[in-house]
């Protein structure tokens, strides 16, 4: 079941669209802000809100790789392996991320704190390299940063 | 030196509100236009001002905007779209404006909303934009409290709604007809051309797609005209370009410069030059699908026609460094791998073809690549050329590996012939 705060949310956003399933991906978004991910319970109840079948919406939630179909930790850290930040370290940025927390991409921790994912290109090539963790950008890494912005993040 | 599109941005201060972007001459540009000019007419100076499309194909602003039908009979609603969705590997132009004056971006939209006689506009932003996605919804905001958006405006008797659409990922996203497809809440797959946008787009509408720098041209162009657009720039396209450069250069950044800057200028001059203990190869000038241009090139100016003539492609004008010390098959591998993951899987040479491409010069970076190799790139290169795909993603994966072959071709055969990368410890 959508909450109604969900229920709200979405509504306001399918406002924008002259068709419904024009504001589906924005309602996925909203599912995904409030649960961490989208299930296939959830995915079957926004199917029904935005009358689409449930494949219809879930060939639109697997093709956006923003979108989570599995559970991911409290946090998501996107780690930019385009061009400009491959040239200026993103090997070491990852190994060291990889060690430091156990994990490949594409996996999650065994506490659920972090997930760790490959992004294209995060547009910050000026401060290269760089990763996202919950929508907060940090570039001009290194090791020892890595670890103090990974403090940041219980 | 004029800097239109940032000369109002502080980095570090935050963007201007609009109290103080008012302050500064905004909106003026917006008032005048929907005080005397006819949208035919705005039409027409933009097409004199030279303005080229900046999101990387340079299409004539002007002229695209032509090609929206007129008149009673016109289909309605039209759109605008804002095309946000800056994901070209070094590309970081747009996120300037996007964040540090958003204003300017509202302004620009509906100054061209009234030239197209739109009645809706979408800014499309890549989810990642979180910051300028906070700094623009707050613009719109304080847009529509003044009344430059929404219905009748400035008491003009035009109306536009403006609204921010956070997308969800994938670079195809970027291709204006996949971009179509994702606003309306389906994969994001390029559609087949004809029918284009302009004549039917969004939900069949007659649908405009603007980059970001391309729309925040537009007010300049209609406060100040056509002639002034064009004398800011050093060669035909008019204006000024935002140009960038990332690497191994003592000052990556991004800087305003006249249309026609040369590859010397931007990155001796701006960046600084190479970082100590590094030396220049090659550059890639405007983003990943555009030809590499060896380290001898420099005098190229990086406007369209120059760096076509050059082999290969303004782009988005932010260029990336190939230094000495950073393997050149390795960084086309990096690029490859890139395209073949964002390809949309709809067509197969596109879907298949670059991973192959990203397997063989991956064999070749490990020491296990063949002399056949070579050849095999080079056809494939070949196969995926325009023409032979829906879309325009595989020949744009192609241009630096086709230009990479020629240029690295020694560095190529060397890893090999000596089964290993000669750049790895």
């Amino acid at each position: 079941m959508l909450t109604q705060q969900e229920v709200t949310e979405i509504n306001s956003e399918l406002a924008h669209y002259e068709q419904k399933r024009g504001g589906c991906i924005e309602a996925l978004k909203t599912v995904q802000r409030h649960r961490g991910w989208v299930s296939d319970e959830s995915l079957a109840d926004l199917a029904d809100f935005l009358e689409m079948t449930t494949d219809e919406l879930d060939s639109v939630a697997t093709f956006y790789n923003l979108i989570f179909r599995k559970p991911v930790g409290r946090h998501v850290i996107l780690v930019c392996d385009s061009v400009s930040c491959w040239a200026m370290g993103f090997g070491e940025v990852l190994g060291h991320l990889e060690e430091r927390l156990g994990i490949k991409l594409g996996q999650t921790t065994a506490d659920g704190r972090f997930t760790l994912l490959p992004n294209v290109c995060l547009g910050a090539c000026d401060r290269a390299p760089a990763l996202m963790i919950d929508g907060d950008l940090h570039g001009d890494l290194d090791e020892q940063k890595v670890d103090k912005i990974l403090a940041g993040y219980e | 030196m004029d800097r239109p599109l940032t000369e109002n941005i502080r980095p570090g201060e935050g963007p201007p509100g609009i109290a103080e972007y008012e302050r500064a001459g905004g909106y003026r540009a917006l008032r005048k236009v929907l005080g005397d000019a006819d949208p035919q007419g705005l039409i027409r100076t933009v097409t004199d001002s030279h303005l080229r499309g900046r999101g990387g194909a340079g299409f004539p602003t002007g002229r695209k905007w032509s090609f929206v039908p007129r008149g009673e009979q016109a289909a309605h609603p039209v759109y605008l779209i804002i095309n946000a969705d800056e994901m070209e590997p070094g590309t970081f132009k747009d996120r300037l404006l996007l964040e540090e004056n958003p204003h300017l971006l509202i302004e620009g939209i509906v100054i061209g909303g009234y030239a197209l006689q739109a009645d809706i506009a979408y800014i499309f932003l890549r989810q990642e934009y979180t910051l300028a996605g906070e700094r623009c919804s707050r613009a719109v905001a304080e847009a529509y409290d003044r009344g430059y958006l929404g219905r009748n405006i400035l008491g003009s008797g035009f109306s536009l709604e403006l609204y921010l659409h956070s997308s969800a990922g994938r670079y195809i996203c970027g291709e204006e007809t996949a971009l179509l497809n994702a606003l309306e809440g389906r994969r994001a797959i390029p559609r087949a051309k004809p029918p284009f946008p302009p004549v039917t787009g969004l939900w069949g509408k007659p649908t405009i797609v603007n980059n970001v720098e391309t729309i925040c041209n537009v007010p300049q162009i209609a406060e100040h005209g056509a002639d002034r657009f064009r004398a800011l720039s050093r060669s035909v396209d008019g204006g000024t370009k935002l140009y960038g450069v990332s690497g191994r250069v003592k000052k990556p950044g991004l800087w305003e410069l006249p249309m026609g800057a040369s590859i010397r200028e931007i990155l001796e001059e701006h960046a600084g030059g190479m970082r100590d203990g590094f030396t220049l190869r090659a550059i890639i000038p405007g983003g990943a699908s555009t030809e590499f241009l060896p380290a001898d090139r420099l005098d190229v100016k990086m406007d369209f026609d120059s760096v076509k003539a050059a082999g290969s492609r303004l782009g988005t004008g932010t260029m990336i460094v190939l230094d000495d010390r950073t393997c050149p098959v390795g960084m086309i591998l990096n690029l490859m791998r890139f395209f073949a993951r964002e390809s949309c899987g709809w067509c197969t040479p596109c879907r298949e073809g670059l991973p192959w491409l990203a397997r063989t010069l991956e064999a070749i970076e490990n020491g296990e690549g063949r002399p056949e190799d070579m050849e095999i790139l080079r056809r494939h290169a070949g196969l995926l050329a325009p023409g032979h795909t829906f879309c325009a993603l595989a020949p744009g994966a192609v241009e630096p590996l086709q230009s990479g072959l020629t240029i690295f071709e020694e560095d190529f055969i060397r890893h090999i012939r000596e089964k290993r990368c000669p750049w790895r410890k």
